[in-house]
């Protein structure tokens, strides 16, 4: 599970931030405007490819991925299913 | 009452001397959009009324007075003033929602300069392209978008000043930067207001077509007298109203309506900077008691998306007046906000181009929801056959939306580009690029654009910056972007893609190339869908017919392909 969460929080930074920010698991992500609504789209896409899963869009709101243990827990439940 | 009254006896005789006379505006005198909006609200004993009211991400909260913002833009104009910045000289404004964005606004202006405020999402090439237009000599930004700035800056000769307004002493200053606190910085009680006169140029923003580069569309001083009337008369100002405008002052929405229509009233105004998020702004709202709200319907569609629960956590009590802009105000949406708030969102129609509302529904109007209303008065706004550019009386019938020229805030030309502007006027009038009906009683219905420029949340994205960016990405052979339907944001990007040889689909390939865009151009062009395919379809002198593709994406009939190439 920790090997996951590290792996989308790399990815955070390496693709949204800016050089020398940092983020926890618990950083806000879309309320901090660190991802916008449109790009949040290619967070989704990251997601959907690197765990085989499916994620509705009615599931990939704003609020469910404000920060990576937010993200984790919607993936696990596609993942498990 | 509303401001506006009726619209019968508003159109009566309408000029728009009105607004030069509640701006004490005499013909040939000195018009400065950055005094108006500041020292002159303080001439009126007005200097100690809130004007803005600030909110940054994790709580951050600050508060300027109308003397507050007189004095800072003072500061600013007289520090660039110091540096050599002079009249028509164009200054970039690449920061987020900050009070300096706001308040450099003003400051430019106070000193005859150019402002071109643009997107800070927008990656280093879009922010090139731009500079590199405007021959931007200065630039105020943030440490956070100085990395963008320095990888360009080598490549444009004229930008002299990197101005950071948050420098820390822990970061290096680099060639050309300057570090520039506002709040360490001398007040400046008096900076002599460059007289500029109403045809001076006073904003130069950025929009974009279907073929060639974004171009620059060019405001004067004089915009300000559309801009105040519609502030006043659409979005219904009052005195004590408290006002959130939730555009980024990088777009025109943001300066017209978002600086230069409430501060012109003196009207208190609101900024959130931070992401969206359907709580923190149902909690803003609350918080400042927010009076008169302008957005955007993709906004207004994710909060709909979000649900009816959240709404009634909060005190939106105070919400008077509701109006939206950007983008087709769809009529689920219009119901749902009577619903929700008790009150319908009032659409507004207009461009980077007009400056200001030319069409909308009007505050105490009949609201006929899904229509973009009616022509503001002293605006002749007309339906053209799109064959003989003649206006079409029959009601219901499609055409092109047009007007005719003569506006205060028509733009005055495209930066750079007299051809361009000359393409956008037929048989005396000016053409929008979007198509509409007008029913029997004068209201305007939206069809849909003219031509290939995609409306994605409201901002407009050109498929031929998008197909550029994605030649340069090393997978890529040839591209086509079109508009993809989208229930959020009406519109999203679209790139159809046939590969190099030695690459092969991949969904990483897809997520690559999405990346590439997003950092290279902006989040609002990268691309939301990725189609692999073989050929894409050209007529046999070689060029992409993109409506082949579009017409696909939204289940339209195909139409003529008599001269689509054969294999």
């Amino acid at each position: 599970m920790e090997d996951i969460k590290e792996l989308v929080r790399e990815y955070v930074i390496r693709e949204y931030l800016d050089e020398g920010e940092e983020i926890t698991y618990d950083s806000p992500l879309i309320s901090s405007g660190y991802v916008d609504s449109f790009s949040m789209v290619s967070l989704l896409v990251f997601l959907e490819n690197k765990f085989k899963i499916k994620i509705p869009p009615e599931k990939a709101t704003p609020e469910a991925f404000d920060s990576v243990n937010k993200i984790i827990e919607l993936v696990n439940q596609y993942i498990m299913k | 009452m509303s401001n506006f009254g009726l619209y019968k006896e508003r159109i009566k005789d309408f000029d728009w001397s009105i607004a030069e006379a509640e701006l004490e505006y005499r013909d040939g005198s000195v018009l400065n959009i950055g005094w108006y909006c500041s020292d002159r609200i303080c001439l009126q004993g007005k200097g100690g009324k809130t004007a803005l009211i600030y909110e940054g991400f994790g709580g951050i909260k600050k508060k300027y007075t109308f003397n507050d913002i007189r004095i800072a833009g003072n500061i600013i104009g007289d520090f660039l003033r110091k540096l050599g910045i002079k009249s028509e000289d164009r200054v970039c404004l690449f920061m987020d929602r900050i009070p300096e964005l706001y308040l450099s606004f003003l400051g430019v202006l106070k000193i005859g300069a150019i402002v071109q405020p643009l997107f800070s999402a927008f990656g280093d090439e879009s922010l090139f392209i731009r500079l590199e237009n405007a021959q931007t000599r200065a630039i105020i930004t943030q440490s956070k978008h100085l990395s963008k700035v320095r990888k360009i800056r080598d490549r444009l000769p004229f930008l002299e000043f990197i101005i950071i307004v948050d420098h820390t002493s822990t970061k290096k200053s680099e060639s050309r930067e300057i570090a520039f606190s506002l709040h360490d910085s001398t007040p400046v009680e008096n900076l002599e207001i460059f007289p500029s006169s109403a045809e001076s140029p006073s904003v130069l923003h950025y929009t974009s077509g279907t073929t060639g580069q974004p171009k620059g569309v060019k405001h004067v001083h004089y915009s300000i007298i559309a801009q105040y009337l519609t502030a006043k008369w659409v979005l219904d100002l009052q005195k004590d109203d408290i006002y959130w405008c939730t555009a980024d002052p990088g777009w025109v929405t943001g300066t017209s309506y978002g600086i230069i229509g409430p501060w012109s009233l003196g009207i208190t105004q609101c900024v959130l900077d931070a992401g969206f998020s359907a709580q923190a702004w149902y909690k803003f709202i609350s918080d400042y008691k927010i009076t008169v709200w302008y957005s955007a319907p993709t906004a207004i569609r994710s909060l709909m998306k979000a649900g009816d629960e959240i709404v009634r956590e909060f005190d939106l009590s105070s919400l008077r007046h509701l109006a939206s802009v950007g983008e087709p105000l769809n009529s689920e949406a219009v119901l749902w906000s009577i619903k929700m708030f008790g009150k319908p969102f009032h659409d507004t129609f207009w461009q980077t181009e007009t400056g200001c509302i030319m069409i909308t529904n009007f505050p105490g109007m009949k609201v006929k929801p899904g229509s973009m209303g009616r022509s503001f008065p002293g605006i002749t706004g007309v339906v053209l056959d799109p064959q003989k550019y003649e206006p079409i009386t029959e009601p219901g019938k499609i055409g092109l939306i047009a007007f005719r020229p003569g506006w205060p805030s028509m733009m005055r030309n495209y930066w750079n580009n007299e051809e361009k502007y000359r393409e956008k006027f037929i048989n005396g009038w000016y053409l929008s690029g979007d198509r509409a009906s007008i029913d029997n009683e004068g209201y305007f219905w939206f069809i849909g654009r003219d031509d290939d420029v995609i409306n994605t949340g409201g901002h407009l994205v050109s498929p031929f910056e998008v197909e550029s960016a994605l030649l340069e990405h090393p997978a890529v052979g040839e591209s086509a972007v079109v508009a993809k339907p989208d229930d959020i944001n009406m519109e999203v990007v679209k790139a159809f893609i046939t590969l190099k040889p030695g690459f092969y689909p991949s969904p990483d390939l897809e997520l690559e190339i999405m990346n590439f865009v997003r950092k290279k151009l902006s989040p609002l062009a990268m691309p939301q869908a990725v189609e692999f395919i073989e050929k894409l379809p050209k007529t046999r002198s070689g060029k992409i017919m993109r409506r082949v593709l579009h017409a696909k994406e939204w289940g339209e009939e195909i139409g003529d392909i008599s001269t689509l190439e054969n294999d």
